[in-house]
């Protein structure tokens, strides 16, 4: 087993994807702690789905299939759904959960209606189109990586930058506002790196799955500490790593895709945290009570004088 | 039989369905567990697939059925030990649905069931997967199964309407009046399940997602009474089946799609021109209330 970890590290093709995927788990774990903290764990869902009609409409009008032409659509279709929920919430009596399913679903029925249209009508160049909604890894090219890298290390930068105005923004976000900060824009902000990781990750893991890597290693991390700037780090660890374990195992057994064995590896971290994590796993809080039940005793117990 | 008639029956039942149970999910906050079910019975399809190499096995409406209870019952359990509601459907439905693809993508030689069928449906084909018992013909399986479901679903409600229409609105009550809430949580959610399954074939694990709030949503925004809002759900829901199907006949594309784009659009057609919760009627009734404040 080890020669074929080994014999893959050593393939530069392999390699490439490698850190592909470990750069989008890593910035991804990082983008998903805010969100979750700021409790839009499932905004990366909607938004995923809702790239779909922007791929298809960006595919139509150029002809070609460009990870450009992809990612602008996307990105544009995104913000759309993100400015839909706003909407959807704000000026009707629809709750945020009901909105992001409506939005979800619609852009992902149009986005269906189009793929299915363009399918059909038999342009050659469109195969391999809905890979797109499976993610599959193994189809990403030197590029491509180049640009998640990009797009990863962007992320961290901003993220590392704004990190206090980040944090105020998601624990306080009325303190925030009493400062006099921008945090309107801020939210957007962060809305719009969220959409960004999203649809950079969708080739590699896949519309459903992409949520996954926004959450799991964040709630993950989230056991293990109750200070922001560890929770960011761990995440990202553990996002990183799921995309190595990810890669590596799908690349030794036939016909396993990478992104579900990602997100897979993504929900045995955060398993294994909600075990054996110190104070707040299940192990820990199993132990402590059983502490205080000993002391208890040891005092003399209940007394029934 | 003409094969419109039966694709548009099949869809009709699937919306029928579906728009049913949404109203509840809609008035119970939980329409995101609606999304995790229809996405959490894929492994449950998937093993029972291959365990007994059919498709129209009771065992696998059974099996995954039990699949989706299985996630809500992870999902609540989660939230009880203190994790957000929706962090923790988000990691349960996708572990889910992580291990179905794997499993079909491992067994993709033996499984007849195409991932992309899984996740859009190929409503245009129900008439050629027909249902035979004692070698007669009983038309398309998909209607069969979905008509039992439709038929279930309405046994239930009517049968214990009031319980489920006050657990909707004030749990709290509900339980006070002695209502067992967890079990008709649970009686819900199979229903959810069960729809999911059923219709899995026909419109796709994605779209169900679609049918199951958004033509609910379109009746909260129409009504304040539980009875009419059931109906015009399902009258949404049909009214998008049928305009749908010719969408797509004259696009070429896929049928499941163009229902849940129709859907939308009916939706924003309420969201905006609702004579209730509209956003124009609340824009008069704003300037109208601002004209008054003034003359007075």
């Amino acid at each position: 087993m080890w020669n074929t970890i080994g014999a893959l590290i050593l393939d530069p093709n392999v390699r490439w994807i490698i850190v592909g995927c470990m750069l989008l788990g890593l910035s991804s774990g990082v983008i998903g702690s805010f969100m979750v903290l700021r409790k839009q764990s499932l905004i990366g869902d909607a938004l995923a789905h809702a790239a779909l009609p922007g791929i298809c409409i960006a595919f139509m009008l150029s002809g070609v299939k460009s990870t450009g032409g992809f990612f602008i659509g996307a990105l544009v279709a995104g913000v759309l759904a993100t400015f839909g929920i706003r909407w959807i919430t704000q000026y009707s009596r629809i709750k945020q959960d009901a909105a992001m399913g409506i939005i979800l679903s619609f852009f992902f029925g149009v986005g269906v209606l189009l793929l299915t249209h363009i399918q059909h009508s038999g342009d050659g160049g469109q195969s391999g189109l809905d890979k797109y909604l499976f993610g599959q890894a193994a189809s990403m090219m030197q590029s491509d990586v180049y640009v998640l890298a990009g797009i990863s290390l962007l992320m961290i930068v901003i993220c590392v930058a704004l990190f206090r105005l980040f944090k105020l923004i998601s624990f306080d976000p009325g303190f925030a506002k009493g400062m006099g900060l921008p945090v309107a824009f801020l939210e957007q902000l962060l809305l719009l790196l969220t959409v960004i990781i999203v649809v950079a990750g969708i080739q590699a893991v896949g519309v459903v799955l992409m949520s996954a890597l926004l959450i799991t290693p964040a709630i993950a991390a989230r056991f293990w500490t109750d200070r922001l700037h560890i929770m960011v780090m761990v995440s990202g660890i553990f996002g990183a790593l799921s995309g190595l374990i990810g890669t590596l195992w799908s690349g030794m057994v036939s016909q396993l895709p990478t992104g579900p064995v990602t997100v897979l590896a993504a929900t045995v971290f955060f398993a294994i945290s909600a075990l054996c994590a110190p104070r707040r796993g299940w192990l820990a809080k199993l132990w402590s009570r059983k502490q205080t039940k000993d002391q208890w005793q040891r005092q003399g117990g209940i007394s029934h004088e | 039989m003409s094969s419109d008639f039966w694709i548009i029956l099949t869809a009709c039942l699937m919306s029928a369905a579906c728009g049913l149970l949404g109203c509840f999910l809609i008035l119970r906050k939980m329409a995101l567990i609606g999304d995790a079910i229809s996405h959490a019975v894929l492994p449950g399809i998937a093993i029972a697939f291959l365990l007994s190499g059919t498709r129209d096995s009771l065992a696998m409406m059974i099996g995954a059925t039990a699949l989706g209870l299985l996630a809500v019952f992870l999902i609540q359990w989660l939230q009880n030990s203190g994790i957000q509601s929706d962090a923790s459907i988000g990691i349960i439905f996708t572990a889910l649905f992580a291990i179905g693809v794997i499993i079909i993508s491992l067994n993709a030689r033996n499984i007849d069931l195409d991932l992309d069928c899984v996740l859009f449906g190929e409503i245009a084909y129900v008439q050629w997967d027909t249902w035979t018992a004692n070698g007669i013909d009983m038309g398309p399986r998909s209607v069969w199964m979905l008509g039992s479901a439709l038929l279930i679903i309405l046994l239930l409600l009517a049968l214990f309407y009031k319980q489920f229409k006050i657990s909707a609105f004030d749990p709290a009550m509900a339980v006070a009046c002695g209502i067992p809430v967890m079990l008709f949580h649970y009686l819900l959610m199979g229903m959810v399940s069960m729809t999911s399954v059923a219709s899995f074939e026909s419109v796709g694990a994605i779209l169900v997602v679609g049918m199951l709030i958004i033509p609910a949503s379109t009746a909260y925004l129409l009504t304040d009474r539980l009875g009419r809002m059931l109906m015009y759900s399902v009258l949404t829901g049909v009214v998008s089946s049928i305009i749908g199907y010719y969408t797509a006949y004259v696009l070429n594309a896929s049928i499941a799609g163009s229902i849940v784009t129709v859907a939308g659009i009916l939706f924003g057609i309420a969201f905006v021109f609702s004579p209730k919760h509209g956003v124009l009627i609340r824009r008069l009734r704003q300037r109208r209330s601002q004209g008054t404040a003034i003359a007075e």
